[in-house]
C-alpha cells in the first residue's frame, strides 16, 4: 500500500516491523521523530513485546542496547551528531562485542559552531568504529535498508548503522510502499545470537584481551568484516526478489541517459566524468545531471550504499575505468579534503582516474542543482581543483547588523 | 540462680566460620556448598577486601535467586583481576561493556528479559566507586529514578587503584593518592570535598539503600538477602578496604572495615523508599587513629604538623556518630 509518509515515521514503523524487543533512546534533532513514533507504538501495543526505554544519555542508550543485545533480544536505537559522539565508547565496544544492534543515524553536522543541520560529519567520526554503515538516498530506502540492516547485521554478528540525512530525509514527506508485517517475518529471520548472557549456559562476555591475543582478536573481526561486503549484498539481492524493489546494496548504479538508477545499468566509460555521491544528494545530482548529457558532457552517476564496510571492487567495476571522478562530499578531513574522497582515493589508487573531491552542503547549506552541473563541466573541462568547496562564499558571510556591534566596541 | 542475658559476643556472631551457631543461622559462606560465585584462580591482591565482599554478595545474590542471577560488571579492578582472556573467574552469566556503563547495561538486560516474558531471572550490577560515584553516576542516577529493576552493588576502595590510586570522588580527607600527594600547606585529599554516595541514592527514594562491611559477613549476607527479596532499583554500598591503595597489612583488611565502622567513620545503615530505616550501632567504640593509623596513605596525620587533620577527622567521626545516632542505645 502506497501511503503519504514523513521519512522519520516510514522508519519508525519499519522498525516496529523487524519486531525489536528492546528500543532505547535520548532525544536529539533530527532523531527525535523516529524515537516519538516508537515510544507511541509501544504505549498503544502496536509495537508488542517490545519494551521502550527513556534515558538520561546517548551513552546509556547504547549502554542499554548493549545489555539488551547481549541478553538475547533484538535491539534498536537512533541518534544524531553530539549523541553519536557522547555514545562513542559504547558504540565502539558494542562492535567488539559482536552486538548486532541497529542505529538509526538522523545524519547532522558536529559542533564547534553548534549546528543541527544536515552533513556526514557525525557517521565519518565514527566510520572505523567497526559498524557497517548504509546510506539511504531516499526514504523508501531509508525506511527499506533496517529490514536488511537487521538481517545483515544478525548473520554477521556485527551493528549496523542506518544513515539518512537530517531533516532532508527524516523531515521530508513522500509517497512511500512500506514493507508489511507478514512480508517482514517472512524475510527477517528471528534474531538467535550464537552467544548470550543465559542462565542455562553460563558464559563471560567482555572479557580482558592482552598483547597475546588482542591481535588475533582484531585479526578475526577485520576478516568478518571483509565477509559483510557479500553479505550486504546477498541480503539487498534477496530483499529486490522478495519486494520487487532496489534497496541497499554496496554500490548504486544509474542508467546512462535518464540517470535512473538501476542494477542493471552498464558501467561507465573511460571518457564519462563520473560523480561519486553518498546520501540524499544522490536524488539531487539525478535532477540536476541529465541536463548536461544534453550539452554534450558525458556525465555518469554512481552511489555509494555502503560506506563501511567500503565497496572498493564494485565501486571500480561501476565505475568502468571513468577518468575523471568528481566526489560529492558530505564530510571534511581537515587539512586534506573530503573524507569519502579518501575512501575512493584508496580504492582507485594505481588506476588511471583522477579524484576531485567537492566538499558540499556542510551544515545544512543548500546544494543547488546549478552549482553541481558547474562542477561537473569544470571537470569535464579540466578545469576542476583537487579540492573545492562548493558554492563557498568568498567575499565572506556579511554581517547583518554591522553597525550595532561598532556601537558597542 | 538468676539469669543474666550477656550480649553474644562469640567469634561466632561476626566470623565466616559461624561454628557458634545452630544449622540454621550459619552464613552462607559457612557452608561447604556455597556457590562460590567468583571461584579460585583470579588474579586478586592479596588481603582484596573487595574479591572478598564480591564473592560474598554473590554467592547470597545467586542462592536468593535461585541460582538464576546475570551480572553486568562496570571495568575496574573487580572485572581486571576475574577475566583475563581466556579465562573467567565468574560462574554466574557475567558481562563487562565499559567503565561507566554497568547501571545501563544491567537495565538493558533487565528490559530484554522483560521483554522476552522472563520473570525468573534476577539482574545484579557491580562497581567499584570510581565507575559509580563518577564516571557512572549519570548511568547510576538513570537506573535509580527509572526504579528499574537492579540490585546495584559499589565495593567502595575508595580511589582509582586499578590504574595506580589515583584520588576518585570518594576519597576520603587528607588521603594520601598519586594525584593528592602528601605535600604541601594540606597534604593528601583537601577536606570537604567527596561525596556521599549512600545519600545520593537514599535521595532517588528508591526502595532499598544500605552500607555494608566485609568485617560483618552476617549484616552483608543479610543486606543482600533483604535486597534480592524485593524489586525495582536497589543499592547497596560496601566499604572495601585496599592494602595496595591504603598501603596496609593485606592481613588487616578486615579489621579496617571493623575500624571503620566502629570510629563512627564509616555508618552502616540501611533506607527504604528515602528514609533511614536502621543503624548499626557502634559496639565497642574505636578511635579514629585506629582506623588511620596502620594506612600508610594517612601517615603524614602522624607527624608534625599532622594535628589538625587528625582533630578534623575525630570531628568527621563525631558528626557521624551525632547524625545516625551510632552510640545511641536500640529502641
Amino acid at each position: 500500500m502506497r501511503e503519504v509518509l514523513e521519512g522519520s515515521q516510514a522508519v519508525a514503523r519499519t522498525v516496529a516491523r523487524c519486531r525489536p524487543g528492546v528500543v532505547c533512546a535520548y532525544p536529539i534533532s533530527p532523531q527525535t521523530h523516529i524515537v516519538e513514533a516508537l515510544s507511541a507504538m509501544a504505549r498503544t501495543g502496536e509495537l508488542a513485546d517490545c519494551e521502550y526505554v527513556n534515558v538520561e544519555s546517548e551513552f546509556s542508550a547504547m549502554s542499554v542496547s548493549i545489555g539488551a543485545s547481549a541478553a538475547g533480544s533484538r535491539a534498536y536505537t537512533a541518534t544524531a551528531s553530539q549523541g553519536l559522539l557522547y555514545m562513542a565508547e559504547a558504540v565502539f565496544n558494542a562492535a567488539g562485542m559482536g552486538l548486532p544492534i541497529v542505529m538509526t543515524v538522523a545524519n547532522r553536522a558536529i559542533g564547534a559552531p553548534i549546528n543541527i543541520w544536515n552533513d556526514h560529519s557525525d557517521a565519518m567520526a565514527l566510520r572505523d568504529s567497526g559498524w557497517l554503515q548504509l546510506y539511504a538516498a531516499d526514504n523508501q530506502e531509508a525506511a527499506d535498508l533496517h529490514v536488511i540492516a537487521f538481517a545483515a547485521a544478525e548473520e554477521l554478528e556485527i551493528p549496523a548503522m542506518v544513515c539518512m540525512d537530517g531533516f532532508v530525509l527524516t523531515h521530508a514527506t513522500d509517497v512511500l510502499e512500506l514493507p508489511t508485517a507478514a512480508q517482514v517475518d517472512a524475510f527477517l529471520p528471528t534474531y538467535a545470537p550464537r552467544q548470550a548472557l543465559d542462565i542455562d549456559h553460563p558464559t563471560t562476555i567482555g572479557t580482558m584481551a592482552g598483547p597475546e591475543s588482542f591481535t588475533e582478536t582484531k585479526y578475526l573481526q577485520h576478516l568478518r568484516f571483509l565477509d559483510a561486503a557479500g553479505v550486504i549484498a546477498a541480503w539487498s539481492e534477496r530483499f529486490h526478489e522478495a519486494f520487487g524493489r532496489e534497496a541497499g546494496g554496496l554500490v548504486s548504479r544509474y542508467t546512462a541517459d535518464a540517470l535512473e538508477r538501476s542494477r542493471d545499468a552498464a558501467p561507465a566509460d573511460e571518457g564519462d566524468v563520473t560523480v561519486i555521491a553518498m546520501g540524499s544528494v544522490l536524488g539531487t545530482l539525478q535532477a540536476a545531471l541529465p541536463a548536461l548529457r544534453a550539452e554534450g558532457v558525458p556525465v555518469r552517476l554512481v552511489g555509494i550504499g555502503s560506506y563501511r564496510p567500503f565497496p572498493a571492487e564494485a565501486l571500480r567495476d561501476a565505475l568502468g575505468g571513468s577518468r575523471t571522478v568528481v566526489v560529492i562530499d558530505r564530510a571534511l578531513e581537515l587539512g586534506s579534503g573530503g573524507v569519502l574522497t579518501g575512501d575512493v582515493g584508496r580504492a582507485l589508487a594505481g588506476t588511471r582516474s583522477r579524484v576531485h573531491s567537492v566538499v558540499a552542503g556542510l551544515g545544512g547549506r543548500p546544494i543547488l542543482e546549478e552549482s553541481l552541473r558547474g562542477v561537473v563541466r569544470r571537470a569535464h573541462a579540466g578545469e576542476l581543483g583537487a579540492l573545492e568547496f562548493l558554492d563557498l562564499k568568498e567575499g565572506g558571510v556579511p554581517v547583518p547588523h554591522a553597525g550595532a556591534t561598532e556601537v558597542h566596541r | 540462680m538468676s539469669i543474666v542475658h550477656i550480649p553474644f559476643l562469640q567469634t561466632g556472631t561476626l566470623a565466616v566460620g559461624g561454628r557458634l551457631l545452630s544449622e540454621d543461622e550459619r552464613s552462607l559462606q559457612s557452608q561447604a556448598d556455597r556457590p562460590s560465585s567468583l571461584t579460585k584462580g583470579h588474579r586478586a591482591c592479596q588481603g582484596c577486601a573487595e574479591a572478598l565482599a564480591a564473592r560474598w554478595v554473590m554467592d547470597t545474590a545467586v542462592e536468593a535467586a535461585g541460582g538464576r542471577l546475570i551480572v553486568a560488571n562496570a571495568t575496574g579492578c573487580l572485572e581486571v583481576f576475574s577475566t583475563l582472556y581466556p579465562e573467567s573467574a565468574w560462574k554466574p552469566p557475567w558481562i563487562h561493556s565499559l567503565f561507566a556503563n554497568a547501571a545501563a547495561v544491567a537495565t538493558g538486560i533487565v528490559s530484554a528479559l522483560h521483554a522476552q516474558g522472563r520473570d525468573d531471572v534476577r539482574v545484579l550490577a557491580q562497581g567499584g566507586d570510581g565507575g559509580t560515584v563518577d564516571i557512572g553516576l549519570a548511568a547510576v542516577s538513570g537506573m535509580f529514578e527509572r526504579n528499574d529493576d537492579v540490585l546495584y552493588v559499589c565495593y567502595d576502595n575508595q580511589g582509582y587503584m586499578n590504574t595506580g590510586v589515583q584520588r576518585s570522588s570518594a576519597t576520603p580527607a587528607a588521603a594520601r593518592t598519586a594525584t593528592t600527594p602528601a605535600v604541601g600547606r594540606s597534604p593528601g585529599q583537601a577536606f570537604g570535598q567527596g561525596k556521599s554516595m549512600v545519600k545520593i541514592a537514599m535521595a532517588h527514594e528508591i526502595p532499598y539503600v544500605a552500607s555494608a562491611t566485609p568485617a560483618d559477613l552476617r549484616d552483608l549476607e543479610a543486606k543482600v538477602r533483604t535486597a534480592m527479596s524485593m524489586h525495582g532499583a536497589r543499592y547497596l554500598h560496601v566499604l572495601v578496604p585496599c592494602p595496595v591503595g591504603w598501603g596496609s597489612e593485606s592481613s588487616q583488611s578486615i579489621a579496617l572495615a571493623r575500624a571503620a565502622v566502629q570510629s563512627g567513620i564509616f555508618p552502616v545503615i540501611e533506607a527504604r523508599a528515602g528514609e533511614l530505616t536502621d543503624v548499626q550501632r557502634i559496639r565497642e567504640r574505636a578511635d579514629v587513629e585506629e582506623y588511620l593509623r596502620p594506612q600508610a596513605r594517612f601517615a603524614h596525620l602522624f607527624k608534625t604538623g599532622g594535628e589538625d587533620a587528625l582533630a578534623r577527622w575525630r570531628a568527621l567521626a563525631e558528626a557521624n556518630i551525632r547524625r545516625y545516632g551510632l552510640l545511641e542505645a536500640r529502641s
